[in-house]
């Protein structure tokens, strides 16, 4: 972290609203207001607000809009300039209230959505404005699962933090475990036994071959092909069981660890993952060759929801939604952490930016992570799992961790007394959620669950 | 095209489900019971009242091959018009206790509803969160708790059965 002046805030500014850094996260903590910003490293910058009102981010660099709205709710910080100055995460006493942005224009109709949606999801509430069957403009609400987890945060101890941080999104579980035991290891000065760091790796690897494997199946089913999720979850569900065996959980939950993992990865527990990993090479090819050849399916994915490259770029977009449209970035590679730095593996990129191009980016994943998994199992080093970690304050750390859907951003400091003084955890989906609303625009209603699919923007891992 | 998937029709790639002898004892106590109870099927009507979404996807895992829930003529509906169950997770969020009640309200009698996960059933890692009202029988009526962080697909099937065999 670098306390600043707010000159240089609005330097830093200047720089994102140019497009010469990346937005890694904005959030708050009382009299505080910090931003993350990715140059060729990641940087903090944290400016104090002994008023409580500091130049706003969003005022130039829209990204940082719904991440302001969301620190004031919270800590009550008020960015001079904001442009849209609606509660974001706070739904107050009446929450039907809430003024949606008017729209004009003859023969248009609105279709409120959510939030209890008709499948099995979470809540959000989508507004769409159509002109006939074509969405003019969609305004996501989000927000209603907001739980507090900042909050929660301040005054825990290590391990209630570290559940916690576990369970910010299910879905993302070991990713967002492995992000906050980095960033507790950088506060602290540890340093896990290597072989944790690797299995750490096939833990990351296995848990973004599952939700690939899932969101493939669940796109398809969207377009009304739903053999394919058929096969797609009854391999993931071998994901799974083989999760539970190696590591004793489903979603490896409570896995990793700072200082390491919780579970050592025994010689059946290696047989156990070639041969899972020899199953899905036996399987998934042939539905993905299903897929290519399907015209009724590409039909519907191919062109849809179109992402350009340049909003991809400007907002950070991580993960598929921005690796479809151009922008090649990728945690493990582009900011590098153990175990990856060791490892071989490409970074898929597309440019086409549509539904199509974010369900074969999927694809091409799960190939990289199936090699990623068998180098690390051919090369697991030997030894302990777990250091010790005594929590002493104050100190800071961060780190960035790439889940299944982009990268996850933890920053944190300790207190005094070892416990947690402040953590906040950014989810991809903060800068994936605001182009979702751009991708759709165009498109016909009935194409909305194909393209939401597509970016499976976590809905908890936003509302916190 | 038509090959493939002809081939995955004729010798499925889905395999026959696995033999696992606590999925077959319950599968033929749910059938039972269930048909005594509720004739043919039991709706589903599944609510996020603040869930991580841990349990949202092995709830999800119900539907795979491996469980298919259809079988027990259990089965998920869109609307809580059509449903019997509502089976609620989450630690209740301020910002969904609306929704939740509206859910319930709108969901027809006889119903039942199912607190699912450690949340659902007392907040779990969420509990003292002044965003959170606590846990589901804090808002509505709970007639069956299921714990678990998350649940496993077969404890949540289990749970269902429990609720037959209870009533
Ligand atoms: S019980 Fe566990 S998995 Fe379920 S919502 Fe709560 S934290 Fe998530």
């Amino acid at each position: 972290m670098t306390l600043v002046d707010v000159d240089y805030w609005q330097v830093a500014i200047r720089c994102l609203a140019a497009g010469e850094v990346t937005l890694l996260g904005l959030w708050g903590e009382p009299g505080r207001v910090h931003m993350a910003v990715f140059d060729h490293s990641v940087v903090v910058l944290s400016l104090d607000c002994p008023n409580g009102h500091y130049p706003s981010v969003g005022a130039l660099h829209a990204p940082a809009i719904r991440l302001e709205r969301a620190a004031r709710d919270l800590f009550g910080l008020d960015p001079v300039g904001l442009p849209d100055t609606r509660p974001w995460l706070e739904h107050g006493a009446n929450p039907t209230a809430y003024p949606f942005l008017p729209v004009e224009g003859e023969g248009l109709h609105q279709i409120p959505v959510g939030p209890v949606h008709a499948g099995i999801i979470e809540p959000g509430h989508f507004r769409f404005t159509a002109d006939g069957e074509t969405v003019v403009r969609l305004e996501q609400r989000l927000g209603y699962v907001h739980k507090g987890i900042d909050h929660l945060m301040h005054g825990a101890t290590l391990d209630q933090a570290t559940r916690l941080a576990g369970r910010v999104s299910g879905d993302s579980t070991a990713a967002y475990a492995f992000a906050f035991a980095r960033a507790v290891e950088a506060a602290l000065g540890v340093e896990p036994p290597p072989r944790a760091a690797w299995l750490r790796g096939v833990m990351a690897e296995m848990e973004r071959i599952a939700n690939h494997l899932g969101d493939f199946g669940a796109i398809c089913n969207d377009a009304s092909f739903s053999l394919m999720l058929a096969h797609c979850a009854m391999l993931r569900e071998r994901v799974l069981r083989c999760a539970v065996t190696c590591f004793g959980h489903r979603l490896m939950m409570d896995r990793i660890v700072p200082g390491g993992v919780a579970v050592d990865l025994t010689e059946d527990g290696i047989a156990g993952i070639r041969s899972l990993i020899d199953e899905i090479r036996a399987r998934f090819p042939a539905l993905v060759d299903l897929y290519d050849k399907t015209a009724s399916l590409q039909d519907r994915t191919v062109g849809t929801g179109i992402l350009s490259a340049d909003l991809a770029r400007r907002f950070g977009a991580g993960g598929y939604v921005g690796r479809a449209s151009g922008r090649d970035f990728d945690a493990r590679r582009s900011i590098g952490y153990p175990p990856y730095d060791r490892l071989h593996f490409e970074v898929p990129v597309l440019t086409e930016g549509d539904v199509n191009a974010r369900a074969l980016i999927r694809v091409k994943e799960i190939d990289q992570s199936l090699s990623l998994i068998e180098q690390m199992l051919n090369q697991l080093p030997v030894g302990e799992v777990r250091v010790a970690v005594e929590p002493h304050g104050p100190a800071e750390g961060l780190a960035i961790a790439e889940a299944f859907r982009g990268d996850v951003l933890v920053w944190l400091r300790f207190d005094p007394a070892g416990g947690i003084d402040r953590c906040h955890l950014r989810d991809a989906s903060w800068f994936q959620w605001p182009l979702l609303e751009a991708a759709i625009e165009g498109n016909i209603v009935a194409d909305f669950p194909l393209c939401n699919k597509s970016f499976n923007c976590s809905y908890s891992g936003h509302d916190l | 095209m038509l090959r493939t998937l002809l081939q995955g029709l004729r010798s499925p790639v889905t395999e026959r489900v696995p033999y696992d002898p606590d999925i077959a004892a319950l599968a033929a106590n749910l059938d039972r019971v269930a048909q005594r109870k509720l004739g043919r099927s039991l709706s589903i009507r599944e609510v996020d009242a603040g869930s991580c979404n841990g349990c949202e996807l092995e709830i999800h895992a119900l539907n795979n091959a491996f469980y298919d829930l259809e079988r027990f003529g259990l089965r998920f509906v869109a609307s809580p018009r059509h449903a019997d169950v509502l089976m609620v997770t989450g630690p209740v969020t301020r910002n969904m206790r609306e929704a939740l009640e509206r859910t319930w309200r709108a969901t027809p009698d006889p119903k039942w509803v199912v607190a699912v996960g450690d949340c659902g059933a007392g907040c779990g890692v969420f509990a003292d969160s002044p965003a959170c009202v606590g846990a589901v029988a804090k808002v509505v009526p709970v007639d069956l708790v299921i714990r678990g962080c998350p649940p496993t697909p077969t404890q949540l099937l289990q749970g269902l059965l429990a609720l037959l065999s209870a009533r």
